[in-house]
Protein backbone atom coordinates (compact mmCIF):
# COMPACT_ATOMS: atom_id res chain seq x y z
CA UNK A 1 0.00 0.00 0.00
CA UNK A 2 1.31 3.31 -0.63
CA UNK A 3 2.28 5.33 2.20
CA UNK A 4 -0.64 7.76 1.21
CA UNK A 5 -3.16 5.28 2.53
CA UNK A 6 -2.38 4.76 6.30
CA UNK A 7 -4.99 5.35 8.01
CA UNK A 8 -4.43 9.28 9.67
CA UNK A 9 -3.73 8.88 13.24
CA UNK A 10 -5.35 12.02 15.38
CA UNK A 11 -1.81 13.13 15.97
CA UNK A 12 -1.19 13.66 12.03
CA UNK A 13 -4.40 15.21 12.00
CA UNK A 14 -3.52 17.85 14.02
CA UNK A 15 -0.45 19.36 12.34
CA UNK A 16 -2.12 18.28 8.58
CA UNK A 17 -2.23 21.87 6.81
CA UNK A 18 -3.77 22.08 3.74
CA UNK A 19 -2.63 23.88 0.74
CA UNK A 20 -4.61 22.95 -2.08
CA UNK A 21 -8.37 22.61 -2.03
CA UNK A 22 -11.06 21.36 -4.39
CA UNK A 23 -11.40 24.50 -6.30
CA UNK A 24 -7.38 24.91 -6.39
CA UNK A 25 -6.97 21.53 -7.81
CA UNK A 26 -9.85 22.18 -10.11
CA UNK A 27 -7.83 24.93 -11.58
CA UNK A 28 -4.54 23.59 -11.60
CA UNK A 29 -5.82 20.75 -13.65
CA UNK A 30 -7.55 22.92 -16.08
CA UNK A 31 -4.07 24.88 -16.67
CA UNK A 32 -2.56 21.60 -16.97
CA UNK A 33 -4.76 20.47 -19.58
CA UNK A 34 -4.47 23.65 -21.81
CA UNK A 35 -0.92 23.46 -21.60
CA UNK A 36 -1.19 19.93 -22.69
CA UNK A 37 -2.94 20.72 -25.73
CA UNK A 38 -0.90 24.00 -26.11
CA UNK A 39 2.51 21.75 -26.22
CA UNK A 40 0.77 19.23 -28.22
CA UNK A 41 -0.49 21.55 -30.63
CA UNK A 42 -4.04 19.86 -30.07
CA UNK A 43 -5.35 16.63 -28.82
CA UNK A 44 -4.31 14.53 -31.83
CA UNK A 45 -2.82 11.24 -30.76
CA UNK A 46 -2.49 11.45 -27.34
CA UNK A 47 -2.71 9.69 -24.60
CA UNK A 48 -3.35 9.85 -21.02
CA UNK A 49 -2.02 7.46 -18.46
CA UNK A 50 -2.48 7.55 -15.39
CA UNK A 51 -0.17 5.84 -12.37
CA UNK A 52 -2.62 4.21 -9.51
CA UNK A 53 -3.91 5.00 -7.85
CA UNK A 54 -4.18 8.29 -7.70
CA UNK A 55 -3.19 9.44 -11.17
CA UNK A 56 -5.89 7.36 -13.00
CA UNK A 57 -8.49 9.83 -11.48
CA UNK A 58 -5.82 12.77 -12.43
CA UNK A 59 -5.84 11.69 -15.87
CA UNK A 60 -9.56 11.29 -16.29
CA UNK A 61 -10.40 14.71 -15.00
CA UNK A 62 -7.77 16.01 -17.46
CA UNK A 63 -8.82 14.08 -20.26
CA UNK A 64 -12.68 15.09 -19.33
CA UNK A 65 -11.27 19.02 -19.89
CA UNK A 66 -9.78 18.31 -23.41
CA UNK A 67 -12.76 16.75 -24.57
CA UNK A 68 -14.69 19.95 -23.65
CA UNK A 69 -12.34 22.07 -25.46
CA UNK A 70 -11.26 19.64 -28.31
CA UNK A 71 -14.68 18.57 -28.86
CA UNK A 72 -13.04 14.87 -28.92
CA UNK A 73 -12.18 12.12 -26.11
CA UNK A 74 -8.32 11.68 -25.63
CA UNK A 75 -7.67 7.80 -25.11
CA UNK A 76 -6.77 7.15 -21.17
CA UNK A 77 -5.56 4.77 -19.40
CA UNK A 78 -3.67 3.30 -16.39
CA UNK A 79 0.18 2.09 -15.82
CA UNK A 80 0.80 0.02 -12.67
CA UNK A 81 4.31 0.16 -11.83
CA UNK A 82 4.79 -2.29 -9.24
CA UNK A 83 6.67 -4.65 -10.81
CA UNK A 84 9.17 -1.92 -12.31
CA UNK A 85 10.03 -0.32 -9.11
CA UNK A 86 13.77 -0.41 -7.88
CA UNK A 87 12.42 -1.11 -4.12
CA UNK A 88 10.27 -4.30 -4.91
CA UNK A 89 12.73 -6.79 -3.37
CA UNK A 90 13.01 -4.95 -0.25
CA UNK A 91 9.16 -5.31 1.12
CA UNK A 92 6.90 -8.00 1.00
CA UNK A 93 5.56 -8.72 -2.46
CA UNK A 94 2.64 -6.07 -3.41
CA UNK A 95 -0.68 -6.14 -4.61
CA UNK A 96 -0.48 -5.58 -8.37
CA UNK A 97 -3.04 -2.25 -9.58
CA UNK A 98 -4.73 -2.29 -12.67
CA UNK A 99 -2.77 -1.83 -16.36
CA UNK A 100 -5.13 -0.29 -18.94
CA UNK A 101 -3.53 0.18 -22.19
CA UNK A 102 -6.17 2.57 -24.34
CA UNK A 103 -7.42 0.11 -27.86
CA UNK A 104 -5.46 2.50 -29.99
CA UNK A 105 -2.08 1.29 -28.15
CA UNK A 106 0.65 3.58 -27.15
CA UNK A 107 3.22 3.35 -30.59
CA UNK A 108 4.00 6.64 -32.42
CA UNK A 109 1.64 8.40 -29.87
CA UNK A 110 2.50 11.16 -27.44
CA UNK A 111 2.27 9.80 -23.89
CA UNK A 112 1.45 12.08 -20.77
CA UNK A 113 2.03 10.03 -17.73
CA UNK A 114 -0.30 11.38 -15.22
CA UNK A 115 0.82 10.57 -11.16
CA UNK A 116 -0.54 12.61 -8.01
CA UNK A 117 3.31 13.55 -6.26
CA UNK A 118 6.52 13.68 -7.98
CA UNK A 119 8.72 13.34 -5.18
CA UNK A 120 12.06 11.13 -5.75
CA UNK A 121 11.57 10.50 -9.60
CA UNK A 122 11.97 6.61 -9.00
CA UNK A 123 8.39 5.88 -9.99
CA UNK A 124 8.48 7.74 -13.33
CA UNK A 125 11.67 6.01 -13.71
CA UNK A 126 9.37 2.90 -13.10
CA UNK A 127 6.75 4.08 -15.36
CA UNK A 128 9.44 4.79 -18.46
CA UNK A 129 10.65 0.86 -17.78
CA UNK A 130 7.10 -0.20 -18.22
CA UNK A 131 6.07 1.78 -21.38
CA UNK A 132 8.77 0.67 -22.77
CA UNK A 133 7.51 -3.28 -22.23
CA UNK A 134 4.13 -1.58 -24.30
CA UNK A 135 5.07 -0.57 -26.81
CA UNK A 136 7.16 2.75 -28.50
CA UNK A 137 5.50 6.29 -27.80
CA UNK A 138 6.77 9.06 -29.90
CA UNK A 139 7.05 11.37 -27.03
CA UNK A 140 6.55 10.59 -23.67
CA UNK A 141 5.78 13.51 -20.97
CA UNK A 142 5.04 14.27 -17.30
CA UNK A 143 1.83 15.66 -15.57
CA UNK A 144 1.61 16.34 -11.98
CA UNK A 145 -0.52 17.87 -9.41
CA UNK A 146 2.34 18.57 -6.65
CA UNK A 147 6.18 18.51 -7.37
CA UNK A 148 7.49 18.19 -4.06
CA UNK A 149 11.07 18.25 -4.75
CA UNK A 150 13.88 16.19 -3.18
CA UNK A 151 15.07 14.37 -6.67
CA UNK A 152 17.00 11.33 -6.52
CA UNK A 153 16.99 10.79 -10.92
CA UNK A 154 16.88 13.47 -13.41
CA UNK A 155 13.57 13.60 -13.94
CA UNK A 156 11.22 16.42 -14.27
CA UNK A 157 7.71 16.92 -14.91
CA UNK A 158 6.36 18.84 -17.94
CA UNK A 159 3.27 20.18 -16.17
CA UNK A 160 3.12 20.96 -12.74
CA UNK A 161 0.13 21.55 -10.81
CA UNK A 162 1.78 23.18 -8.06
CA UNK A 163 5.54 23.57 -6.95
CA UNK A 164 5.65 22.31 -3.05
CA UNK A 165 8.66 23.02 -1.15
CA UNK A 166 9.45 20.77 1.58
CA UNK A 167 11.16 19.28 4.14
CA UNK A 168 11.96 15.55 3.97
CA UNK A 169 10.01 14.80 6.86
CA UNK A 170 7.09 16.22 6.09
CA UNK A 171 4.82 13.83 3.97
CA UNK A 172 2.02 15.23 1.24
CA UNK A 173 -1.12 13.78 0.78
CA UNK A 174 -3.09 13.84 -2.12
CA UNK A 175 -7.06 12.52 -1.60
CA UNK A 176 -9.16 13.43 -4.64
CA UNK A 177 -13.05 12.24 -4.97
CA UNK A 178 -14.21 9.02 -6.60
CA UNK A 179 -10.58 7.15 -4.18
CA UNK A 180 -11.05 9.61 -1.38
CA UNK A 181 -14.31 11.54 -0.10
CA UNK A 182 -12.68 15.03 -0.42
CA UNK A 183 -10.39 16.55 -3.13
CA UNK A 184 -7.09 17.94 -0.94
CA UNK A 185 -3.98 18.85 -0.94
CA UNK A 186 -2.10 18.67 2.35
CA UNK A 187 1.33 18.50 4.50
CA UNK A 188 1.22 15.98 7.15
CA UNK A 189 3.92 15.82 10.16
CA UNK A 190 6.32 18.64 10.12
CA UNK A 191 7.90 19.64 13.71
CA UNK A 192 6.32 22.45 15.28
CA UNK A 193 4.16 23.71 12.37
CA UNK A 194 0.12 23.41 13.40
CA UNK A 195 -3.05 24.14 11.22
CA UNK B 1 0.84 -15.94 2.29
CA UNK B 2 2.84 -18.49 4.08
CA UNK B 3 6.33 -19.19 2.22
CA UNK B 4 5.48 -22.52 0.47
CA UNK B 5 1.99 -23.59 -1.65
CA UNK B 6 1.95 -27.06 -0.56
CA UNK B 7 -2.10 -27.11 0.14
CA UNK B 8 -4.97 -25.27 -0.75
CA UNK B 9 -5.56 -25.45 2.90
CA UNK B 10 -2.90 -23.08 3.39
CA UNK B 11 -4.67 -20.29 1.90
CA UNK B 12 -6.68 -17.73 3.42
CA UNK B 13 -9.46 -16.23 1.88
CA UNK B 14 -7.71 -12.75 1.49
CA UNK B 15 -4.99 -15.12 0.49
CA UNK B 16 -7.11 -16.38 -2.29
CA UNK B 17 -8.36 -13.72 -3.36
CA UNK B 18 -5.02 -11.12 -3.87
CA UNK B 19 -4.11 -14.33 -6.03
CA UNK B 20 -7.07 -13.93 -7.96
CA UNK B 21 -6.97 -10.26 -8.20
CA UNK B 22 -3.11 -10.71 -8.96
CA UNK B 23 -3.82 -13.30 -11.96
CA UNK B 24 -6.68 -11.24 -13.18
CA UNK B 25 -3.82 -7.95 -13.96
CA UNK B 26 -1.28 -10.30 -14.76
CA UNK B 27 -3.65 -12.06 -17.29
CA UNK B 28 -3.71 -9.21 -19.45
CA UNK B 29 0.25 -9.42 -20.38
CA UNK B 30 -1.12 -12.37 -22.95
CA UNK B 31 -1.99 -9.82 -25.16
CA UNK B 32 1.03 -7.47 -25.27
CA UNK B 33 3.47 -7.47 -27.88
CA UNK B 34 6.02 -8.14 -24.90
CA UNK B 35 4.94 -11.28 -22.97
CA UNK B 36 7.33 -9.98 -20.44
CA UNK B 37 7.91 -8.66 -16.59
CA UNK B 38 11.33 -8.03 -14.46
CA UNK B 39 9.62 -9.44 -11.20
CA UNK B 40 11.82 -12.20 -10.85
CA UNK B 41 14.73 -10.79 -12.23
CA UNK B 42 17.67 -12.94 -11.34
CA UNK B 43 15.75 -15.30 -9.48
CA UNK B 44 16.03 -19.44 -10.06
CA UNK B 45 12.67 -21.85 -10.34
CA UNK B 46 13.66 -25.26 -10.52
CA UNK B 47 11.39 -27.61 -12.05
CA UNK B 48 11.36 -30.82 -10.09
CA UNK B 49 9.27 -33.22 -11.74
CA UNK B 50 9.43 -36.68 -10.31
CA UNK B 51 6.24 -37.56 -12.58
CA UNK B 52 5.16 -37.36 -16.41
CA UNK B 53 3.49 -33.93 -16.95
CA UNK B 54 3.15 -31.96 -19.67
CA UNK B 55 1.31 -29.15 -19.31
CA UNK B 56 1.42 -28.49 -15.68
CA UNK B 57 5.68 -28.34 -15.72
CA UNK B 58 5.17 -26.37 -19.15
CA UNK B 59 2.52 -24.03 -17.93
CA UNK B 60 5.23 -23.06 -14.78
CA UNK B 61 7.81 -22.95 -16.77
CA UNK B 62 6.03 -20.04 -19.29
CA UNK B 63 4.99 -18.51 -16.15
CA UNK B 64 8.64 -18.15 -14.29
CA UNK B 65 9.96 -17.34 -17.84
CA UNK B 66 7.66 -14.52 -18.26
CA UNK B 67 8.62 -13.00 -14.86
CA UNK B 68 12.12 -13.01 -16.16
CA UNK B 69 13.06 -15.53 -13.43
CA UNK B 70 15.66 -18.61 -14.32
CA UNK B 71 14.31 -21.43 -15.14
CA UNK B 72 15.89 -25.39 -14.70
CA UNK B 73 13.84 -28.08 -15.33
CA UNK B 74 14.64 -30.96 -13.73
CA UNK B 75 12.57 -34.33 -14.99
CA UNK B 76 13.14 -37.52 -13.63
CA UNK B 77 13.77 -39.26 -16.93
CA UNK B 78 17.13 -39.10 -17.42
CA UNK B 79 19.01 -37.42 -14.52
CA UNK B 80 20.53 -39.37 -11.37
CA UNK B 81 16.95 -39.81 -9.97
CA UNK B 82 16.44 -43.20 -12.62
CA UNK B 83 19.91 -43.69 -11.13
CA UNK B 84 18.38 -44.09 -8.12
CA UNK B 85 19.17 -40.90 -5.93
CA UNK B 86 17.12 -40.06 -2.97
CA UNK B 87 14.62 -36.99 -2.28
CA UNK B 88 16.78 -35.83 0.24
CA UNK B 89 19.88 -35.64 -2.40
CA UNK B 90 18.11 -34.51 -5.29
CA UNK B 91 16.85 -31.64 -2.91
CA UNK B 92 20.83 -30.65 -1.19
CA UNK B 93 21.72 -30.41 -5.16
CA UNK B 94 18.94 -28.02 -5.64
CA UNK B 95 20.05 -25.82 -2.75
CA UNK B 96 23.80 -25.86 -3.64
CA UNK B 97 23.04 -24.60 -7.16
CA UNK B 98 20.89 -21.42 -5.24
CA UNK B 99 17.07 -22.24 -6.41
CA UNK B 100 14.32 -19.57 -5.18
CA UNK B 101 11.97 -21.61 -5.49
CA UNK B 102 11.36 -25.53 -6.49
CA UNK B 103 8.31 -26.47 -8.00
CA UNK B 104 7.53 -29.87 -6.98
CA UNK B 105 5.22 -32.85 -8.89
CA UNK B 106 5.72 -36.32 -7.04
CA UNK B 107 4.26 -39.37 -7.32
CA UNK B 108 4.13 -39.85 -3.62
CA UNK B 109 1.71 -37.62 -1.29
CA UNK B 110 3.67 -35.64 0.74
CA UNK B 111 6.61 -35.13 -1.04
CA UNK B 112 6.59 -31.31 -1.56
CA UNK B 113 5.64 -31.55 2.60
CA UNK B 114 8.44 -33.45 3.13
CA UNK B 115 10.93 -31.52 1.09
CA UNK B 116 9.50 -27.72 2.65
CA UNK B 117 9.84 -29.03 6.40
CA UNK B 118 13.08 -31.36 6.17
CA UNK B 119 15.30 -28.28 6.39
CA UNK B 120 16.86 -29.60 3.15
CA UNK B 121 16.59 -26.65 1.37
CA UNK B 122 15.85 -22.83 2.03
CA UNK B 123 14.12 -21.85 -0.86
CA UNK B 124 9.79 -21.83 -1.14
CA UNK B 125 8.12 -24.98 -2.35
CA UNK B 126 5.20 -25.10 -4.49
CA UNK B 127 3.04 -28.42 -4.19
CA UNK B 128 2.55 -28.79 -8.38
CA UNK B 129 1.04 -32.01 -7.70
CA UNK B 130 1.48 -34.92 -5.33
CA UNK B 131 0.20 -38.30 -5.51
CA UNK B 132 -3.52 -38.17 -4.90
CA UNK B 133 -3.11 -35.46 -2.36
CA UNK B 134 -3.19 -32.31 -3.83
CA UNK B 135 -2.70 -30.08 -6.50
CA UNK B 136 -3.40 -26.22 -5.64
CA UNK B 137 -2.32 -24.44 -8.12
CA UNK B 138 -4.70 -26.21 -10.63
CA UNK B 139 -7.38 -25.31 -8.05
CA UNK B 140 -6.42 -21.82 -7.78
CA UNK B 141 -6.72 -21.59 -11.75
CA UNK B 142 -9.92 -23.36 -11.40
CA UNK B 143 -11.33 -20.96 -8.89
CA UNK B 144 -10.25 -17.91 -11.58
CA UNK B 145 -11.69 -19.59 -14.28
CA UNK B 146 -15.19 -19.80 -12.56
CA UNK B 147 -14.72 -16.34 -10.85
CA UNK B 148 -14.04 -14.94 -14.37
CA UNK B 149 -17.55 -16.51 -15.55
CA UNK B 150 -19.41 -16.59 -12.09
CA UNK B 151 -17.81 -13.28 -10.14
CA UNK B 152 -19.22 -10.68 -11.78
CA UNK B 153 -22.90 -11.58 -11.60
CA UNK B 154 -22.88 -12.27 -8.32
CA UNK B 155 -20.90 -9.40 -6.94
CA UNK B 156 -17.19 -10.31 -7.12
CA UNK B 157 -17.53 -13.39 -4.96
CA UNK B 158 -18.23 -17.13 -5.58
CA UNK B 159 -20.39 -16.99 -2.14
CA UNK B 160 -23.15 -19.77 -2.65
CA UNK B 161 -21.82 -20.86 -5.77
CA UNK B 162 -22.77 -24.21 -6.51
CA UNK B 163 -20.11 -26.85 -7.62
CA UNK B 164 -20.29 -29.96 -8.73
CA UNK B 165 -17.21 -32.41 -8.93
CA UNK B 166 -17.52 -35.76 -10.56
CA UNK B 167 -15.86 -38.69 -11.60
CA UNK B 168 -12.72 -40.09 -10.20
CA UNK B 169 -12.86 -38.64 -6.31
CA UNK B 170 -10.78 -41.44 -5.15
CA UNK B 171 -7.83 -40.53 -7.28
CA UNK B 172 -7.86 -37.26 -7.85
CA UNK B 173 -5.66 -34.53 -5.75
CA UNK B 174 -7.50 -31.68 -8.05
CA UNK B 175 -10.98 -32.75 -6.13
CA UNK B 176 -9.28 -32.42 -3.13
CA UNK B 177 -7.44 -29.14 -3.69
CA UNK B 178 -10.65 -27.74 -5.28
CA UNK B 179 -12.53 -28.73 -2.55
CA UNK B 180 -10.40 -27.11 0.22
CA UNK B 181 -10.40 -24.31 -1.82
CA UNK B 182 -13.98 -23.77 -2.98
CA UNK B 183 -14.65 -24.08 0.60
CA UNK B 184 -12.53 -21.17 1.53
CA UNK B 185 -13.97 -18.73 -1.57
CA UNK B 186 -17.00 -19.93 0.10
CA UNK B 187 -18.38 -22.03 -2.76
CA UNK B 188 -20.54 -24.88 -2.05
CA UNK B 189 -19.35 -28.00 -3.72
CA UNK B 190 -20.95 -30.88 -4.14
CA UNK B 191 -18.96 -34.43 -5.22
CA UNK B 192 -20.57 -37.26 -7.50
CA UNK B 193 -18.89 -40.42 -7.98
CA UNK B 194 -19.73 -43.79 -8.01
CA UNK B 195 -19.25 -45.26 -4.15
CA UNK B 196 -16.58 -47.39 -5.34
CA UNK B 197 -14.50 -44.08 -5.91
CA UNK B 198 -14.94 -41.91 -2.90
CA UNK B 199 -12.00 -42.26 -0.54
CA UNK B 200 -12.19 -43.31 3.00
CA UNK B 201 -12.70 -40.61 5.44
CA UNK B 202 -14.67 -38.23 2.63
CA UNK B 203 -17.44 -37.22 5.66
CA UNK B 204 -15.04 -34.73 7.02
CA UNK B 205 -14.54 -32.77 3.80
CA UNK B 206 -16.47 -29.39 3.84
CA UNK B 207 -18.73 -31.02 0.62
CA UNK B 208 -21.95 -32.62 -0.87
CA UNK B 209 -21.63 -36.26 -2.01
CA UNK B 210 -24.02 -37.84 -4.51
CA UNK B 211 -23.93 -41.11 -6.23
CA UNK B 212 -26.54 -39.62 -8.65
CA UNK B 213 -25.36 -36.94 -11.31
CA UNK B 214 -28.78 -36.56 -12.72
CA UNK B 215 -29.95 -34.81 -9.90
CA UNK B 216 -26.96 -32.71 -9.48
CA UNK B 217 -26.82 -31.43 -12.47
CA UNK B 218 -30.12 -28.75 -12.77
CA UNK B 219 -28.64 -27.17 -9.88
CA UNK B 220 -24.88 -26.78 -10.54
CA UNK B 221 -23.36 -23.22 -11.47
CA UNK B 222 -20.23 -24.92 -12.46
CA UNK B 223 -20.05 -28.59 -13.72
CA UNK B 224 -15.98 -30.10 -13.43
CA UNK B 225 -15.53 -33.39 -14.89
CA UNK B 226 -12.44 -35.57 -13.48
CA UNK B 227 -10.31 -38.08 -15.76
CA UNK B 228 -11.20 -42.06 -14.62
CA UNK B 229 -7.06 -42.24 -13.69
CA UNK B 230 -6.57 -45.97 -14.83
CA UNK B 231 -2.84 -45.99 -14.39
CA UNK B 232 -3.37 -45.62 -10.25
CA UNK B 233 -6.21 -48.43 -10.48
CA UNK B 234 -5.13 -51.76 -9.37
CA UNK B 235 -8.71 -53.43 -8.94
CA UNK B 236 -12.28 -53.46 -10.31
CA UNK B 237 -14.03 -49.77 -9.31
CA UNK B 238 -16.70 -50.43 -11.94
CA UNK B 239 -17.66 -52.85 -14.29
CA UNK B 240 -17.00 -51.59 -17.57
CA UNK B 241 -16.29 -48.19 -19.09
CA UNK B 242 -19.35 -48.15 -20.65
CA UNK B 243 -21.23 -48.51 -18.12
CA UNK B 244 -19.22 -45.80 -16.20
CA UNK B 245 -19.95 -43.47 -18.84
CA UNK B 246 -23.81 -43.96 -18.81
CA UNK B 247 -23.66 -43.31 -15.27
CA UNK B 248 -21.14 -40.46 -15.08
CA UNK B 249 -20.28 -38.84 -18.10
CA UNK B 250 -21.26 -35.56 -19.34
CA UNK B 251 -22.82 -36.05 -22.79
CA UNK B 252 -24.87 -34.11 -24.59
CA UNK B 253 -28.06 -35.19 -22.73
CA UNK B 254 -27.21 -34.57 -19.65
CA UNK B 255 -25.49 -30.93 -20.93
CA UNK B 256 -29.14 -29.94 -21.63
CA UNK B 257 -30.48 -30.25 -18.26
CA UNK B 258 -27.84 -27.52 -17.52
CA UNK B 259 -28.40 -23.84 -16.39
CA UNK B 260 -28.14 -22.08 -18.64
CA UNK B 261 -24.90 -19.62 -17.30
CA UNK B 262 -23.16 -22.91 -16.33
CA UNK B 263 -19.96 -23.32 -17.17
CA UNK B 264 -18.29 -26.92 -17.91
CA UNK B 265 -14.51 -27.52 -16.75
CA UNK B 266 -11.68 -30.54 -16.48
CA UNK B 267 -7.99 -30.39 -15.44
CA UNK B 268 -7.33 -32.32 -18.38
CA UNK B 269 -5.93 -34.53 -19.52
CA UNK B 270 -9.54 -35.71 -20.61
CA UNK B 271 -10.55 -38.77 -21.92
CA UNK B 272 -13.34 -38.13 -25.04
CA UNK B 273 -16.08 -41.00 -24.48
CA UNK B 274 -14.94 -42.10 -21.33
CA UNK B 275 -16.06 -38.95 -18.58
CA UNK B 276 -17.04 -36.60 -21.22
CA UNK B 277 -18.57 -36.89 -24.89
CA UNK B 278 -16.32 -34.96 -27.57
CA UNK B 279 -19.52 -32.40 -28.29
CA UNK B 280 -19.74 -31.26 -24.93
CA UNK B 281 -16.52 -30.56 -24.55
CA UNK B 282 -16.07 -28.25 -28.10
CA UNK B 283 -19.70 -26.83 -26.87
CA UNK B 284 -19.80 -23.25 -25.96
CA UNK B 285 -20.37 -23.83 -22.38
CA UNK B 286 -16.71 -25.57 -21.77
CA UNK B 287 -13.95 -23.78 -20.63
CA UNK B 288 -11.28 -26.12 -20.78
CA UNK B 289 -9.44 -24.17 -22.96
CA UNK B 290 -9.38 -21.00 -21.07
CA UNK B 291 -8.41 -23.19 -17.96
CA UNK B 292 -5.24 -23.75 -19.82
CA UNK B 293 -4.66 -19.94 -20.53
CA UNK B 294 -5.51 -19.33 -16.95
CA UNK B 295 -3.28 -21.65 -15.46
CA UNK B 296 -0.05 -19.18 -16.80
CA UNK B 297 -1.42 -16.29 -14.89
CA UNK B 298 -2.08 -18.22 -11.90
CA UNK B 299 0.69 -19.68 -11.61
CA UNK B 300 2.82 -16.03 -12.39
CA UNK B 301 0.22 -14.55 -10.00
CA UNK B 302 1.73 -17.68 -7.60
CA UNK B 303 5.30 -17.11 -8.20
CA UNK B 304 5.17 -13.37 -8.14
CA UNK B 305 3.66 -13.34 -5.02
CA UNK B 306 5.67 -15.81 -3.00
CA UNK B 307 9.14 -14.79 -4.43
CA UNK B 308 8.67 -11.46 -5.73
CA UNK B 309 9.38 -9.36 -2.61
CA UNK B 310 11.50 -9.36 0.39
CA UNK B 311 9.06 -11.88 2.09
CA UNK B 312 6.07 -13.54 0.52
CA UNK B 313 2.73 -11.17 0.65
CA UNK B 314 1.19 -10.02 3.60
CA UNK B 315 -2.36 -10.77 4.25
CA UNK B 316 -4.35 -9.08 6.43
CA UNK B 317 -3.73 -11.56 9.13
CA UNK B 318 0.05 -10.53 9.28
CA UNK B 319 3.19 -12.25 8.47
CA UNK B 320 3.35 -15.77 8.19
CA UNK B 321 6.13 -17.64 8.90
Amino acid sequence: MPAHLEPESAAAADTARTVMDGSDIGRALTRISHEILERNKGGSDLVLLGIPSRGVPLAERIAERIASVEGYAVPVGSLDITMYRDDLRMKPARALLPTQIPNGGIDGKTVVLVDDVLFSGRTIRAALDALGDIGRPKAVRLAVLVDRGHRELPIRADFVGKNLPTSLVERVRVRLLGVDDVDAVTILGSEGEGA
Amino acid sequence: MKRHLLSAADLTRDDAELVLRTAEELRSLADRPIKKLPALRGRTVVNLFFEDSTRTRISFEAAAKRLSADVINFAAKGSSLSKGESLKDTALTLEAMGADAVVVRHSASGAPHRLANSGWVRSSVVNAGDGTHEHPTQALLDAFTMWRHLAPKSGGSLDGRRVAIVGDVLHSRVARSNALLLRTLGAEVTLVAPPTLFPVGIESWPVETSYDLDSVLPKADVVMMLRVQRERMHGGFFPTAREYSRRYGLDGRRMATLQDHTIVMHPGPMVRGMEITADVADSDRSVIVEQVTNGVAVRMAVLYLLLGGSQPAVSTEGLSE
